[in-house]
């Protein structure tokens, strides 16, 4: 799989609260949920977002509350995939467990710029910088729930 | 192959003598946990895959504790669609108004929770059961969804940081204290993807509550888990709440710690997290003057009895400061009664505070004493994120129940000990 979009880009510690605010959480629908993404970090994302849009942050994303409503609303909004230097564990499992791509990668990565992500090799090419660097890609047994579509369908095999 | 606690409980829950650090193994699990947020959409999940039956009604816990008692609509129809699936599934353990607690305050006392266990929880905080020699941590939706259909979960055996305690606490210093200090020290990442294994002689000091609370903030270090030693103090506990056996696992002598952190109980001093993140800790030898608006004491970091007494012990014959809006919520029915029973409750009226019922309510912002633009409040919750308690732009500060109820008397925050 490969994919290539432009960046939507944030700092350290962006945690799940910011992503989707806990006062909008009396809903499990994820188009009524996506329109709130980002409100309180960033009141412009949900106008600017398109879809393929790749989201990037620096360390420790994700963090904060086990709520699978953020990673469901970064997905339902466009994004293709997220990048940061580190995630939270339990944003990386539920962005894993729903399909929603993400890598860990501390390269150089300004707003706007061009990626290309090329999930089978582990290489991300930033192409307005002219940089590539590597990944590491999915253990298999990640990639197994990756393939099936989610943790659900992979669990069949997995037990 | 030496382990940690929490590597020898994940070892045996996978059928395995031993596992390592990194590796992936599938687990079965004790008891699957969800609430009034994270439910639903596990049953979406659930639903969507066809699964049938739940792999053990007796295994799952549905608190409905969030926006309880339903704020709105839209959280009513969320918990009524909990309440149906869990009729048509005959979970037992489904908690709603009247019986309904802070799912983490709730659980250990009901007995659901023993040492050795293996836990999972769509609620972050659920590494709250490590105080009592658990594993468990928090997960998401579809790791809920999967985990009431099959009874099991995957797990990355997790690498530990060991942290062990000497000497016991000085007067109006607790569990909140040891917690906000480590944090501090160590950061919002300081342990991402690792266990918080807690040792040391120090350990017998602390009571149950303490060590509930210092688990329950494991994840503000980005923790997988936090683990306490099972003691005396630990099976006394659990023989009086819960009809489990429990199985007892220690650390083997020479475990692998990425690090081992040496902490002076009595060295500690009460400490404050300002805004925005849990690590910008404190203490009151540098502490500027702030204002503040509320006071809200409660959550399951810090609403359980020990904390209601130690606030009421502060409030008794006073009055809150005419400017703080003070509220306190007990964590569950059972501490509700103990404090109405001990007059505790009559205290805080009569010192001019709010009592609620037990409820999440303003620990995440969802009702029950939501902040104003450029408001403060001083929590004994677990999270002072941007807009965690209301608008984008007002603060909490984080605090144990001392500090908190100090600071509404006083209308700043201030250090117990002055008073
Ligand atoms: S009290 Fe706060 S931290 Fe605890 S479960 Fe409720 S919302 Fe989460």
């Amino acid at each position: 799989m490969k994919i290539t979009g432009k960046v939507i880009r944030y700092g350290d510690n962006v945690d799940t609260d910011v992503i989707i605010p806990a006062r909008y959480l009396n809903t499990s629908n994820p188009k009524e949920l996506a329109a709130h993404c980002m409100e309180d970090l960033d009141p412009t994302f949900v106008k600017r977002v398109k879809a393929g849009d790749i989201m990037v942050g620096g360390v420790n994303f994700g963090c904060g509350s086990s709520r699978e409503h953020a990673p469901i609303v970064i997905k339902e909004s466009g994004i293709a995939c997220v990048v940061a230097k580190s995630f939270a564990r339990i944003f990386y499992r539920n962005a894993i467990n729903i399909g929603l791509p993400i890598v860990e990668f501390s390269g150089e990565i300004d707003e706007g710029d061009k990626l290309e992500i090329d999930f089978d090799n582990g290489v991300i090419r930033n192409l307005s910088k002219n940089t590539q660097g590597k990944f590491p890609p999915f253990p298999g047994f990640l990639q197994k729930i990756i393939s099936k579509g989610g943790l659900f369908p992979a669990m069949e095999e997995l037990k | 192959m030496q382990m940690t606690m929490s590597q020898k409980i994940l070892a045996a829950h996978a059928g395995r003598k031993s596992v390592s650090p990194g590796e992936l193994v599938m687990a079965n699990l004790d008891l699957v946990l969800g609430n009034d947020i994270t439910a639903p959409v596990a049953i979406n999940e659930y639903r969507k895959a066809g699964a049938s039956c739940v792999f053990d009604c007796k295994k799952i816990a549905l608190v409905m504790d969030h926006f309880t008692p339903n704020k709105d609509i839209k959280a009513a129809e969320q918990t009524k669609k909990v309440r149906e699936f869990a009729a048509e599934k005959k979970i037992e353990n489904f908690f709603d108004v009247g019986t309904v607690g802070i799912e983490h305050a709730l659980l250990p006392e009901r007995g659901l929770v023993v040492a050795g266990d293996l836990v999972i929880g769509a609620d972050s905080h659920t590494c709250t059961y490590g105080a009592l020699g658990a594993f468990s941590t928090g997960v998401g939706s579809t790791d809920m969804a999967v985990g009431m259909a099959h009874g099991k979960g995957w797990f990355k055996v997790p690498r530990a940081m060991k942290f062990n305690l000497h000497g016991s606490l000085p007067k109006w210093v607790s569990g909140k204290d040891v917690i906000l200090h480590i944090i501090g020290k160590i950061g919002v990442d300081g342990a991402l993807y690792k266990s918080m294994e807690f040792s040391g002689p120090g350990v017998s000091s602390l009571s149950m509550d303490d060590r509930l609370c210092i688990c329950n903030m494991a994840i503000e270090a980005g923790a997988k888990n936090g683990i306490f030693p099972v003691d005396e103090k630990t099976r006394k506990y659990m023989s009086e709440h819960s009809k489990k056996t429990p199985v007892e696992f220690s650390a083997d002598p020479d475990a692998d710690y990425d690090e081992v952190m040496d902490i002076d109980l009595s060295s500690l001093r009460s400490t404050v997290a300002f805004p925005h993140l849990p690590s910008n800790t404190r203490t009151f030898d540098n502490m500027p003057v702030v204002p503040i608006d509320q006071v809200v004491i409660g959550s399951c970091t810090n609403g359980r009895l020990s904390d209601l007494q130690v606030a009421a012990r502060i409030l008794k014959g006073r009055k809150v400061n005419p400017k703080v809006r003070t509220i306190i919520f007990p964590a569950t029915q059972k501490i509700y009664l103990d404090a109405l029973r001990q007059g505790l409750l009559e205290i805080f009226v009569e010192a001019g505070a709010a009592v609620s019922t037990p409820t999440c309510g303003p620990c995440l912002g969802g009702h029950m004493g939501i902040l104003a633009k450029g408001e403060r409040a001083v929590a004994t919750t677990n999270r002072n994120f941007v807009g965690r308690m209301g608008h984008p732009e007002s603060e909490v500060y984080l605090a144990s129940p001392e500090v908190a109820a100090a600071s509404a008397i006083t209308g700043v925050i201030t250090d117990p000990a002055t008073l």
